[in-house]
């Protein structure tokens, strides 16, 4: 017979803090506790202060575990670590630095949550925080990253494809286009409450693509990465991945999509139209007016010797699925 | 104790001092920086880490050494400036990283693409000309050297202005919307070169009349 003698640091159940029971806790306490204090404080002071003064632990952004079916056709792609996709991020509403999202954004709150489908469609309707992972089956699918400053990355993500969504919503003959938009939320986003700290651009963040992009396959609307819920940073709840297009089209935290008649505006278009177009397909051949597309860096590992330089593939290596969506196009004037 | 440091702060030995500080300061955060990205320790991309470091370490160095004269002059420090070449040589040394990185790791001795990035990116190529400037005046600060050059030392030397004009031109223009920090960059140069304020006078009045080429002094240089 086998007996256990259970060790010092070996928690017992019950001494296991549910998660909910342990946040409501904290709610718990700054909503008693600091009647008093907070009527000394002014009402200046923020609840994340509050928090912080009774836990001596940072706080971190929670993430959990979602179930899905594995993407069984790309496990042969060398996977960036996970380490490294949560702390390598573009995501201006959170600072400039790539290493900013990740120590400015784990305050950030996204339940409750709520994303608004409408515009020229015979079924608006809006989606909940559970809503996101719940109204349809999630897949995993394992992408290339590109970069428009030409750095690449592969990531597990988890998701469901735009067109599921789009089918629900019934869009109508007018709808050629759909625009998209990231929260507006200067309190939580530093970035949008501060010119500096957002690099200068105008916010929220828009995006746009044209139906047909939209409708394919491969289009994702992505709810996790590396099988748990995205981390704040990566763009949580919410966020599109087009895997095709330079990573700026892949909107982060998405509020609102929008069935439009016309093109469109996209937020990096409207900062610098000469070096960012509305389609933003991945192209070896048409640089960038800064700096050559032609060539990437796979950030997977190895530090400095990394020989992490591969060639880039038009339409990120999607161009079997895509191409035919921009057969008659000029794609030097249509970057 | 107190006695012993006084000493040596009254002798000569003042300007050491200050030379092992550049020293320690230059050299232990390179070293610092390399043992963290080769162990890939320096976040999820370590060449762009190690670019930005060096590039932002030369512009740095540079300022500081425009910064000399100014604080020399103001508050009689002339020891102070027998540092400008050590600092002026770091400068060089990280803007050398600072290449050496973008052809190594970044573009990975692709030397097509090195050249094609150099010739058609024009921050690039405004970096580069900046570079081959603090060459000519790393080269030029080896004694024998600048005792053969005379006075044409000088002269070259004032390319120094120049080339932090290109290193600020070239920071702005490498980002792609967050000028802040480059603009911040811009305002310390103004107000560094606005120390030169006379000099630079003086030089548009030599090249608006060449009759007084040879009336007009050497220009004054603090010692």
């Amino acid at each position: 017979m086998l007996i256990q003698s259970p060790k010092s640091y070996q928690l017992k159940e019950n001494a296991v803090t549910e998660e909910n029971t342990y946040n409501s806790r904290r709610i718990l306490l700054k909503q008693m506790g600091f009647l008093g204090a907070g009527a000394l404080l002014g009402s200046t002071f923020s609840n994340q202060a509050q928090a912080g003064f009774f836990d001596s632990e940072p706080e971190t952004f929670k993430t959990s575990i979602l179930k899905y079916s594995p993407d069984t056709h790309n496990q042969r792609l060398i996977k960036t670590p996970e380490k490294k996709v949560i702390s390598h991020n573009n995501f201006y509403e959170f600072g400039t630095n790539k290493t900013d999202p990740q120590e400015k954004a784990q305050q950030f709150n996204v339940n409750p949550w709520q994303l608004t489908v409408s515009g020229e469609c015979d079924n608006p309707f809006t989606l909940d925080y559970d809503d996101l992972t719940k109204s349809f089956p999630l897949e995993e699918r394992i992408y290339r990253m590109r970069c428009v400053e030409a750095w690449s990355m592969v990531i597990p993500w988890i998701g469901f494809s735009l067109a599921n969504l789009i089918k629900k919503a019934a869009p109508n003959s007018k709808a050629k286009y759909i625009a998209f938009e990231t929260l507006y939320d200067p309190k939580q986003m530093p970035g949008q409450a501060s010119r500096r700290i957002g690099g200068g651009v105008k916010y929220p963040y828009v995006e746009g693509l044209r139906m047909d992009e939209a409708m394919n396959p491969l289009t994702l609307m992505s709810v996790g990465l590396y099988g748990k819920t995205l981390p704040a940073q990566n763009g949580a709840p919410i966020r599109l991945v087009v895997p095709w297009k330079y990573g700026f089209k892949s909107i982060k935290s998405i509020v609102g999509i929008k069935f439009v008649s016309h093109q469109p505006p996209t937020t990096w278009n409207i900062l610098a139209p000469r070096e960012y177009g509305f389609y933003a397909n991945v192209n070896p051949d048409v640089a960038h007016p800064r700096w050559s597309q032609a060539s990437e860096r796979r950030i997977t590992t190895g530090g400095l010797f990394a020989r992490n330089r591969i060639e880039t593939l038009a339409y990120n290596g999607y161009g079997e699925e895509v191409a035919s969506l921009y057969k008659n196009m000029n794609l030097r004037k249509n970057f | 104790m107190a006695l012993k440091l006084k000493n040596v702060f009254k002798s000569q030995n003042k300007v050491l001092f200050l030379k092992v500080i550049i020293h320690l300061i230059a050299i232990l955060p390179l070293v610092n920086l390399y043992i963290a990205a080769f162990s890939d320790q320096l976040g999820a991309d370590p060449v762009e880490a190690v670019i930005h470091f060096t590039g932002i370490g030369a512009l740095n160095l540079l300022l500081v050494t425009l910064a000399v004269s100014p604080i020399a002059k103001q508050f009689k420090w002339g020891f102070l400036q027998q540092t400008r070449r050590l600092l002026g040589l770091y400068a060089f040394t990280y803007a050398l990283f600072h290449l050496g990185n973008f052809l190594v790791f970044e573009v990975q001795f692709d030397m097509k693409l090195f050249f094609s990035e150099i010739f058609e990116r024009p921050y690039i190529t405004v970096g580069l000309a900046a570079f081959l400037l603090l060459i000519a005046l790393a080269v030029t600060s080896i004694n024998n050297i600048k005792r053969k050059m005379g006075k044409r030392w000088q002269k070259l030397h004032n390319f120094n202005y120049l080339i932090v004009l290109l290193v600020t031109t070239h920071f702005y223009w490498s980002v792609k919307s967050d000028v802040f920090e480059p603009l911040i960059y811009w305002l310390i140069t103004l107000f560094l070169l606005g120390f030169r304020f006379n000099k630079f006078k003086m030089w548009s009045g030599y090249l608006k009349n060449k009759k007084f080429t040879k009336k007009v002094p050497q220009q004054d240089h603090y010692k």
